[in-house]
């Protein structure tokens, strides 16, 4: 046995110093930190551990870390006076934040840095901030206002942002609706034929990330036909946005004699897309039904429960997951500590369902998924779970956590946050670790 | 035997409907504040349950929570009996905002609404009076 893990271990030096003569930028990363006890309360697979980074930080959305490992994390909804941002720093080398300080005095959830710049959105507006060589803010009183004026009602207000590596941004700006219903959520309420909302909303717009005060007439709508996006990621693999849709509530309830209560809840699917420019997902006029795998025609819109798109303008998903588990964060991994399966794939930040209601929540959890040139090469599975503390989430206020946001180190650990207590999760691997 | 269980059962059924047709008037007896709460819970399943959820607790940020609510479980009665009857958007509810509209639920009875303001009214940590079709009647006819 003994030889056998020296022959291991001799094999991972020897394939380290080979990576690494290879290319500089890719060390077979060895983690410094050691994972708390519990592994902060989470379910992991085997040799991945977690610790906590830092709690009890409020609503914390997205979130980013520098090249220096320090965190910045979005605060959602109304904020304290400069305490829009918050930035964790580890002065101990411990992996636990100990000089926890804020800025920026609006509420909302992107977060990004790219090319010296870090990148914050509130649920009208993008700001950016020019980093300093130690990756710190230079001015955090005078960002610069790149966008503005973008629309906001009361759901899918949140404006999430992903960059590409050609000087664009996306900004996905929510439907300010279920399904675009002439009344909103009203039993039996119709849809409005064209659906007036996509004009300004439901879908992706790019604008420029080095002009100020652009707005609708500035940028381009990139995509189309989406509910609601609050996890993307640009995939620099490919070159591609994906995006992950919420899906749209509430069949049963709306539409009782076409859908059950277990029709409901397993319907529609939560999706994946690929997005080129002029990518249309077909909301509000099609859903994704996950065990059809098809796209069905939307009940306000003369659908039936069996009446499948023939629509060509609509796009087909690169992959559909189980109903209303509100994907909030997506993150192509792209780090070296990790095992080689996980290179290129996909995490997914399920914060957890409501709509599944009355049959048990669901979600609540990170997932994986392994891709290959930007398709998914099996299925997805359950990477870290646990942080509702509940074993049947019933309800969604009993939930202690909710993953919401992804974001990867620069020692390739992995990081989510929690938007319920503001808790951040690091998660490592270590082959030694039970 | 069998005549007795059908004239138990014929005088359980006659008090019930003595009673709910004299709770306009008078002041609810235990007995029919009871069988509201029971009728509001099987009403609540169909209606509200989506949203509120199976707790009472709602959804954070999207629908309100019913459990603990100073507008449930409140004496201003009149202000629940409207929520009910025309929705709500975008309002602030105790210092929370939240995004879901709440459809106005005009197609239910009197009766029925004031079955499920009830139940919602005597469950989870909830401790409040009944609320009498009378009183939803009165309401519903104050708006037009």
């Amino acid at each position: 046995m003994r030889k056998i893990v020296s022959l291991s271990l001799a094999f991972l030096v020897l394939l380290s110093t080979t990576v690494q003569a290879e290319d500089s930028t890719h060390v077979f990363n060895q983690i410094t930190v050691k994972p708390d006890a519990d592994n902060a309360g989470l379910k992991l697979l085997p040799g991945f551990g977690a610790l906590k980074v830092a709690d009890n930080l409020g609503h914390t959305r997205h979130l980013v870390v520098n090249a220096q490992g320090d965190i910045y994390t979005k605060i959602m909804g109304r904020v304290a006076s400069e305490k829009g941002i918050i930035k964790l720093h580890d002065s101990k080398g411990d992996g636990k934040a100990d000089v926890i300080t804020s800025f920026g005095n609006y509420g909302g959830t992107g977060i990004a840095i790219k090319n010296g710049y870090l990148y914050a959105s509130s649920d009208e507006e993008v700001f950016r901030y020019k980093l300093d060589d130690k990756g710190g803010v230079l001015d955090t009183k005078q960002p610069e206002k790149i966008i503005t004026g973008l629309k906001k009602g009361n759901q899918h207000e949140t404006k999430s942002i992903a960059l590409d590596n050609d000087g664009n941004i996306y900004v996905n700006i929510g439907a300010y609706s279920n399904s675009c219903q002439i009344e909103d959520r009203t039993k039996g309420s119709l849809g409005k034929m064209p659906c007036p909302i996509l004009d300004s909303a439901g879908g992706i717009w790019q604008f420029k990330t080095n002009v100020l005060n652009q707005s609708y007439a500035q940028g381009e709508r990139y995509a189309t036909g989406l509910r609601n996006v609050v996890g993307l990621d640009w995939n620099s693999e490919l070159n591609e946005l994906f995006v992950m849709q919420h899906g749209r509530d509430q069949l049963h309830d709306l539409f009782p004699d076409l859908y059950d209560e277990r029709a409901n809840a397993e319907k529609p699917a939560e999706t994946m897309y690929a997005i080129k420019k002029g990518t249309n997902a077909g909301w509000p006029y099609v859903y994704y039904d996950p065990e059809l795998n098809k796209k069905m025609v939307a009940p306000e819109y003369g659908g039936d429960a069996k009446k499948e798109s023939t629509d060509p303008s609509f796009s087909n998903p690169t992959m559909a997951f189980p109903a209303h588990l509100a994907p909030n964060g997506l993150l192509f991994y792209t780090g070296n500590q990790f095992p080689e399966k996980y290179k290129n794939g996909a995490f997914i930040a399920f914060h957890g369902s409501w709509n599944r209601a009355p049959l048990p929540q669901a979600g609540y959890y990170v997932v994986f998924v392994p891709f290959e040139k930007g398709k998914p090469t099996g299925k997805w599975e359950v990477f870290a779970d646990g942080f509702s503390g509940m074993e049947v989430v019933t309800g969604t206020r009993g939930a202690a956590h909710r993953p919401c946001g992804l974001a990867q180190g620069p020692d390739g650990s992995l990081y989510v946050s929690d938007d319920v207590k503001g808790t951040i999760y690091r998660i490592v691997y270590n082959k030694e670790t039970k | 035997m069998k005549a007795i269980k059908f004239v138990v059962i014929a005088l359980i059924a006659f008090l019930l409907i003595n009673n709910q047709n004299s709770s306009a008037t008078q002041q609810p007896s235990p007995s029919t504040m009871k069988a509201s709460i029971a009728r509001g819970k099987e009403l609540y399943l169909l209606q509200c349950l989506a949203c509120h959820q199976v707790d009472g607790g709602g959804v954070p940020h999207l629908n309100a929570p019913l459990d603990g609510s100073a507008n449930v479980k409140g004496n201003n009665k009149a202000k629940l009996i409207k929520i009910v009857l025309n929705g709500l958007k975008g309002e602030e509810i105790e210092g929370e905002a939240y995004g879901n509209i709440m459809a106005p639920h005009k197609e239910l009875t009197d009766q029925q609404i004031a079955d499920i303001l009830t139940f919602v009214r005597n469950n989870w940590s909830n401790k409040a009076t009944q609320i009498t079709s009378a009183e939803v009647k009165a309401v519903r006819a104050k708006k037009k």
